[in-house]
C-alpha cells in the first residue's frame, strides 16, 4: 500500500451487554484498505466480522479503537455528521429481501439516495440517473416499477448494489452479498461487483464466510478468529501458503468441487467449537484448539509477526523468529 | 431381479403436486422423476432453490407436507412400496430401515425433552430396551459421535446445543436405528466451515463402517465432489442429468448441469468459471444408437419447439433428460 489508506480500522475493540454476561467480540483489530482495493475479511461465527462491518458503516459504536476515514476520524461521527459521509461510505447487505422496503418500487428506491444527496436535479436528470445505475448492474429499465417481491433473488441483489453504488461512493462494505443466492446467480453478482469494482474505481470491505469468493473477488484477505486478526496477506499468499494454524484449518476444511482431488485431500480438523469470547483473551485465542500449543502461548499478547516479502503476517508464536520456519512451525504446503 | 441386484431404493416415475392457491389445480413441483440408491452408496442429490429435491427426499418417508401429495409412482424400498403402506408398515420403515437428517437440527429435536431422554426412547421403543441400559446406550453413543462430554449432553435440551453438536445428536439418534438407508437434507447449511467438515467427516465414517447407503441432499457441488459417488441433478422439478460423480464435473452434458459445473468457484486455484466468462450453454444435440435427442435446459423449453423429454443413456450409468428430434437439420439451429 503506497498512499494514504482510504481507511484505517486501529485497535478497534466492541464489547456487548448479554443476558449471560460481557461478550468480547471485537479485540484490538488494525487494518488499513487502500484506494481501489478489495480487501476480503473472512472468518467463521463468532469471529466479529460482522460486528467489525457494522462499526464502520456506523451500524453500531465500538467500545474503544479508531476508524479513520480518509483522514477524518469517524468513530463517534453523529447521525448529522454521518449523513453527508454515507453517500461515498455504502453498504450492501446479506440478503435484500430484508434490506430493500417491499413496499417501494425500485425506482422509489433508487431515487431517495440520488434526491437525498442532490446528485440529480429535476426529473429528467433523476430519470438519466435510473437508466444508466439499471445499465451499469444489467437491470433491464422496464424493471424500475416493479417491487421488491416482483423481482428475483438475482435481481432483488442488482437492486441493492445500484442503490449502493447510486451516490457514488468510494468503499463499500460488503457483508456477505452471495450468500442467500443460488449457485448459478451467485456467479453474475459476483461478476458485477468486480467489473463494477473496476470501472468506478471502489474499495470494497467484502465480508465473507465463503473463501471461495474471496479468492476470486480480492486481492487481500484477513482472516479473524475470536475478533482478532491471525492473518493478513495477499489472496495468493493466504490460499497457496496459509502460516497460521487456524487458516490452515479453514482452508483446509473447505470442500474442493473437485473429485479427482478427494483422496489427496489433507484435511485438518481442530478439535472442539468456536467458544463465546466471555473474558478478554489472554495469549492465543486458538491455544485451546491448537494442535501446536505451548504453555508459554497462553500468555501475553501475541504479536504479529511479518512471514513473507509482503505484508504476510501472522499472529502467532511459531513464527516468532521472524524466518516463517520455525522448527515446530507447521508446513503450510500440507494444508494447501 | 434378484434381491442381491435389486437396488435399496427405487424412485419411479415419481410426481408431487401442490394445489395452485387460485384455483385448487395440483401444481407439479416434482415431475416424472426416477433413479435409484444401491446399498452401500452415497448418492448425491443436487439443485437449487425449486429443483424439488427437498421434495423428492421428503416423499421417501412419506412426510410430504400437505396439501402436497404424491400425484404419481412408485417408491421402493428393498421392493416394498412406501406409497401403499399402512401406518404399521409405515412406522416399522421410518427410524428403522430409513432415517433422514435435516437441515436444521435444533428444531427437529424436541425442545422439552432432554437429549438424553430423546436418543434413549428410541432404544426403549424401538429395540425394546430397559430403561437403565438405554441410558447406558444412548451415553456410548454420543461418544461415538464425537461428543466429548456424554453425559452433560445427555441432560442437556437442545436449545442449550451449538448447531454442530446438535447435529451430531441427530446423527447419533439416526444411528440408533441402525437404518440401512439414511437421507441427510442439507445436513451441514448454516454450520460454519471447520464444523461442516466434522459433521460430514463423522457422516462418512459411519457409513463406511455400517455400510448404510446415504442419500444426501444439498446445493453444494463441493459437498457433491468430496462425499458422493454417483450424483443426481435436478432443475424445477425434473431430473435432468445422472452421472458417476467423475463423468458429472468432467463431462457433464445437460445444460443445465454445464451451467452449474460453470459456475464453481474453486478454493484451491484462480480459474475463471466459464459461466463468468458470459458463456451460456446452449441446447446440445445427443446421438444416441442412430437416434437425435436434444437436451434442452427445462427453464427455456416454452421457447422451443419440444417433444416430450425423456432419460437417454449417453454412456453406461450417465443418463440425460432430452427429447428426440426428427429432422436433425431443423433441430440443432
Amino acid at each position: 500500500m503506497s498512499a494514504e489508506p482510504i481507511l484505517a480500522v486501529d485497535n478497534l475493540e466492541q464489547r456487548f451487554k448479554t443476558p449471560g454476561g460481557l461478550v468480547y467480540a471485537v479485540n484490538g483489530v488494525t487494518f488499513q484498505v487502500a484506494a481501489g482495493e478489495s480487501v476480503g475479511l473472512v472468518g467463521e461465527s463468532g469471529s466479529g466480522k460482522s460486528t467489525i462491518a457494522k462499526s464502520i458503516v456506523r451500524l453500531g459504536e465500538p467500545t474503544g479503537g479508531s476508524i479513520v476515514y480518509r483522514g477524518q476520524d469517524i468513530t463517534h461521527l453523529g447521525d448529522n455528521q454521518m449523513r453527508s459521509l454515507r453517500s461515498k461510505l455504502q453498504m450492501v447487505f446479506q440478503d435484500p429481501t430484508l434490506s430493500l422496503n417491499p413496499r417501494l418500487s425500485v425506482r422509489q428506491t433508487l431515487s431517495e439516495p440520488l434526491r437525498l444527496h442532490k446528485i440529480a436535479n429535476g426529473k429528467a436528470d433523476l430519470d438519466a440517473h435510473l437508466n444508466r445505475l439499471m445499465d451499469l448492474v444489467n437491470l433491464e429499465r422496464n424493471l424500475l416499477d416493479r417491487r421488491p417481491g416482483q423481482l428475483s433473488g438475482g435481481q432483488r441483489q442488482r437492486v441493492g448494489i445500484a442503490r449502493a453504488i447510486a451516490t457514488e461512493p468510494d468503499f463499500i462494505v460488503l457483508d456477505e452479498p452471495t450468500s442467500s443466492l443460488d449457485m448459478s446467480i451467485r456467479i453474475s453478482i459476483i461478476e458485477l461487483l468486480r467489473n463494477l469494482q473496476q470501472e468506478m474505481g471502489l474499495a470494497y470491505l467484502f465480508i465473507s464466510h465463503d473463501l471461495s469468493t474471496v479468492r476470486y473477488l480480492c486481492s487481500r484477505v484477513i482472516v479473524l478468529y475470536l475478533g482478532t486478526i491471525v492473518e493478513e496477506g495477499t489472496v495468493e499468499e493466504i490460499f497457496s501458503a496459509p502460516k497460521h494454524p487456524y487458516t490452515q484449518a479453514l482452508l483446509s476444511a473447505v470442500p474442493i468441487p473437485d473429485p479427482a482431488l478427494r483422496s489427496s485431500r489433507n484435511r485438518i480438523v481442530l478439535p472442539g467449537e468456536t467458544p463465546h469470547l466471555t473474558h478478554p483473551i489472554v495469549g492465543c485465542p486458538l491455544a485451546d484448539r491448537c494442535p501446536y500449543v505451548e504453555p508459554s502461548h497462553r500468555e501475553g499478547r501475541i504479536p504479529m509477526v511479518s512471514v513473507g516479502p509482503g505484508d504476510h503476517r501472522v499472529a502467532c508464536l511459531l513464527y516468532q523468529d521472524g524466518s516463517g520456519a520455525g522448527a515446530t512451525a507447521p508446513d503450510a504446503s500440507e494444508a494447501a | 431381479m434378484t434381491e442381491m441386484h435389486r437396488p435399496l431404493l427405487a424412485i419411479e416415475h415419481l410426481s408431487i403436486g401442490f394445489p395452485n392457491e387460485r384455483d385448487g389445480t395440483m401444481h407439479p413441483v416434482v415431475r416424472d422423476s426416477s433413479f435409484v440408491v444401491n446399498r452401500n452408496e452415497v448418492v448425491g442429490l443436487v439443485g437449487e432453490s425449486g429443483s424439488g429435491k427437498t421434495q423428492t427426499a421428503m416423499s421417501v418417508l412419506r412426510l410430504t407436507k400437505p396439501p402436497g401429495q404424491v400425484l404419481h409412482g412408485r417408491i421402493l424400498l428393498d421392493g416394498d412400496d412406501i406409497l401403499q403402506m399402512n401406518d404399521i408398515q409405515l412406522r416399522q420403515v421410518r427410524g428403522n430401515r430409513a432415517a433422514m437428517i435435516f437441515q436444521s437440527p435444533r428444531t427437529s429435536l424436541n425442545p422439552l425433552m432432554t437429549i438424553g431422554n430423546q436418543v434413549g426412547r428410541i432404544y426403549t421403543r424401538q429395540r425394546g430396551m430397559k430403561k437403565k441400559d438405554a441410558g447406558d446406550a444412548t451415553l456410548e453413543m454420543l461418544r461415538r459421535v464425537g461428543i466429548a462430554g456424554p453425559a452433560r449432553v445427555a441432560a442437556s435440551y437442545p436449545h442449550q446445543l451449538s448447531g454442530g453438536m446438535a447435529q451430531r445428536v441427530m446423527i447419533a439418534m439416526m444411528l440408533a436405528c441402525d437404518p440401512e438407508l439414511l437421507i441427510a437434507d442439507e445436513p451441514t447449511t448454516g454450520l460454519d466451515v471447520t464444523i461442516q467438515a466434522q459433521i460430514f467427516e463423522l457422516i462418512q465414517e459411519i457409513q463406511q463402517e455400517t455400510h448404510m447407503a446415504l442419500l444426501l441432499i444439498t446445493h453444494d457441488l463441493g459437498v457433491i465432489a468430496e462425499v458422493c459417488q454417483r450424483v443426481v441433478v435436478m432443475q424445477l422439478g425434473r431430473i435432468v442429468e445422472i452421472a458417476p460423480v467423475d463423468t458429472l464435473f468432467a463431462d457433464p452434458v445437460h445444460p443445465y448441469t454445464r451451467r452449474l459445473v460453470g459456475s464453481i468457484l474453486r478454493p484451491d486455484l484462480e480459474v475463471l468459471p466459464a459461466a463468468a466468462r458470459g458463456n451460456d450453454f446452449p441446447p446440445v444435440v445427443l446421438e444416441v444408437g442412430g437416434d437425435r435427442y436434444q437436451a434442452v435446459s427445462v427453464d427455456s423449453w416454452r421457447s422451443v419447439n419440444v417433444g416430450r423429454p425423456e432419460m437417454v443413456e449417453v454412456a453406461p450409468g450417465h443418463q440425460v433428460l432430452a427429447h428426440a428430434v426428427d429432422a436433425p437439420s431443423e433441430a440443432v439451429a
